[in-house]
């Protein structure tokens, strides 16, 4: 945490995702507005000192739906992540562990899954279902765990030689137990960055989705659709497109400098 | 050389027949079928008629043999015909794919020919100017939204501007111009699309590419060459650079799931008739056919891909082929 302190970058992104949380959950106490009310006399104007950001093509304040946008879109990259980091421990640990021919069928599984583009399965399987958020964070996580499980194979494969491994054994300790108590914590520390910079690549994948039409449907605002609602009127009203598109990218960026300096201090500690 | 292609293509087998099946489980899993939207949803089309039709179709059987069935044909290069037009499907897929590769083989090329030399400068220069805006530049790469900075371009350089076209590979009046004059339209009409195909994975490769070199740049064979009164410029060119563009080589490979993936995207916005594209057409018409012939042939480019790496690979580092 210390460290993390002395990054300046990293700390400016640190706060900014921190500003970003405290925006998802004081969402209703800190928008000016209802993110879903319509205002037919109100459509399209610029931003000013009643509508900061300039409302859309329905009359609706965009800093509002950005503030609610904000609930939507960054749990959707927390919890895609969490299902991806928990996939790819779970695959990754077993494969690490017991070896052999369960760690060759699933790193086959693994390379497998890695050659498929990943926005073509993501948006195959989204299409199929139906776009609710409970289906775009499984599918998300469900496609990008891959990275995760390599990553805690490699590392349960240098830590299950030391001897303190042997020690639990000796004792008795179970494979179960071994695992979950011994191996992971100590493998955490790679997995935090890639869960880090997995959040970014999240909401990104989401807005994307989005722009494409099979995101977060509306009128629920998520950043991706806010945007996609301002694209045909972007050469009247930039302000639909251009607003939430700066969020998406501060917040990404964000994730991205702290995922980088948490690897700058995990990398200096092993050294 | 023989015996580690050999073995390397027989390594592709397992993980061919793999893409295969969870392309076709991932769209046969989802509940509903194909033929739902013409039939049980059409109030028209009678139980009958629908029986029929699932049989004609083969959806009456289990659904491993259907997976055989569809796999035997696949080998064919017989993928099923179109639930939109009745077409076949490879006959579909072939007509968009060469505007996909091109894209995407130009996005590969401007990737090396900026990102290479970008990330050696970056490692020899560490803590300049240029490397700290290099360091910028990446992360900005990495976290923008790729479709909405296509669409801030396209509206700046397309619509306020007028200095590029915004849709479309090629001009209304393509079939009047001459060779070159159609090779620049393309080319024209290229050069949004593939910049903002390529600025994700040149991010990527700038920085590997950095932190690769800089990794060189650690080794003893490097102190040996200063030790041994080179000058620094024969020392990074000779002796450091081989060394740290090879592990680019296998990223590049790496990298082409991405692109492929984001044709989808840049297809979209530009309007171009790429496989990208068809795959969208397909997958919001829930052309099952369709959709499970490009799921499979993008999985195919991949590992195409990653066997090319490869083999580049080894034909450019002696210590692979020694071991062997």
């Amino acid at each position: 945490m210390k460290e993390l302190l002395k990054n300046k970058i990293a700390f400016a992104g640190m706060i900014f995702i921190l500003v970003i949380i405290a925006f998802a959950i004081l969402a209703p106490l800190i928008s000016p507005y209802d993110p879903t009310q319509i205002d037919s006399k109100d459509i399209l104007s610029r931003p000013s000192a009643k509508h900061i950001f300039g409302t859309d093509t329905l009359g609706r304040d965009v800093l509002s739906r950005i503030i609610y946008g904000s609930r939507i879109s960054l749990s959707i990259g927390i919890i895609a992540v969490g299902i991806a980091v928990l996939i790819g421990i779970f695959f990754g640990s077993v494969a690490g562990y017991y070896g052999g021919k369960i760690d060759s069928a699933i790193m086959r599984f693994v390379d497998m899954m890695l050659c498929f583009p990943t926005l073509f399965l993501i948006l195959a399987v989204i299409a199929l279902l139906e776009p609710s958020i409970l289906n775009i964070m499984v599918v998300i996580g469900a496609t990008s765990w891959m990275g995760v499980a390599r990553l805690v194979r490699a590392e349960i494969l240098t830590l299950k030689e030391r001897d303190y491994i042997n020690a639990a054994r000796l004792m008795g300790a179970s494979d179960c137990r071994i695992i979950f108590r011994h191996l992971i914590p100590n493998a955490i520390g790679p997995v935090l960055v890639s869960a880090t910079l997995g959040i970014g690549g999240a909401i990104l994948i989401e807005s994307a989705l989005s722009f494409l039409g099979i995101g977060v449907q509306p009128p629920t605002p998520s950043w991706g659709n806010i945007l996609m609602d301002g694209k045909s009127t972007l050469g009247v009203a930039w302000w639909v497109t251009v607003f939430p598109g700066l969020f998406i990218f501060f917040t990404v960026l964000s994730y991205n400098l702290l995922g980088e300096a948490l690897r700058d201090i995990f990398e200096t500690r092993l050294k | 050389m023989t015996r580690y292609i050999t073995k390397r293509v027989l390594s592709l087998v397992p993980v061919f027949f793999g893409i295969t099946l969870i392309s076709f489980f991932v769209i046969h899993l989802a509940p509903g079928k194909p033929t739902e939207l013409d039939s049980s949803l059409n109030p028209k089309v009678s139980y009958e008629a629908r029986l029929r039709w699932e049989k004609i179709e083969g959806f009456d059987k289990p659904i491993y043999i259907q997976y055989a069935k569809w796999l035997k044909k696949f080998i064919t290069f017989d993928f099923g015909r179109s639930y939109i037009d009745n077409r076949p499907v490879s006959k579909k897929i072939l007509e968009r794919i060469p505007v996909t590769l091109l894209l995407n083989m130009s996005a590969l090329v401007l990737i090396l020919a900026i990102g290479v030399p970008a990330g050696i400068m970056s490692a020899i220069r560490r803590g300049s100017l240029a490397d700290r805006l290099t360091t910028v530049s990446v992360f900005i790469g990495f976290s923008v939204p790729e479709f909405w900075l296509a669409l801030l371009l396209m509206s700046l350089f397309g619509i306020s501007l007028h200095w590029l076209p915004v849709s479309g590979i090629k001009s209304m009046d393509f079939e009047y111009l001459t060779f070159s004059g159609k090779a620049l339209d393309v080319l024209w009409h290229m050069i949004l699309p593939v910049a903002i195909a390529a600025l994700g994975s040149l991010a990527g490769i700038s920085r590997y590419m950095r932190s690769s070199m800089i990794g060189v740049m650690h080794q003893d064979y490097i102190r040996t060459a200063r030790a041994k009164g080179l000058d620094e410029s024969a020392v990074i060119y000779k002796h450091a650079l081989k060394n740290a563009v090879l592990p680019v080589i296998t990223i590049l490979g790496l990298s082409v799931p991405g692109l492929i993936g984001g044709s989808v995207i840049f297809e979209s916005i530009f309007s171009i008739p790429g496989m990208g594209r068809l795959f969208y057409e397909s997958v919001m018409a829930r052309d099952y056919n369709t959709i499970m012939g490009i799921l499979s042939i993008g999985a195919i480019l991949t590992l195409l891909g990653n066997f090319l790496a490869d083999i580049a690979y080894f034909c450019a580092d002696p210590r692979i082929r020694v071991s062997e």
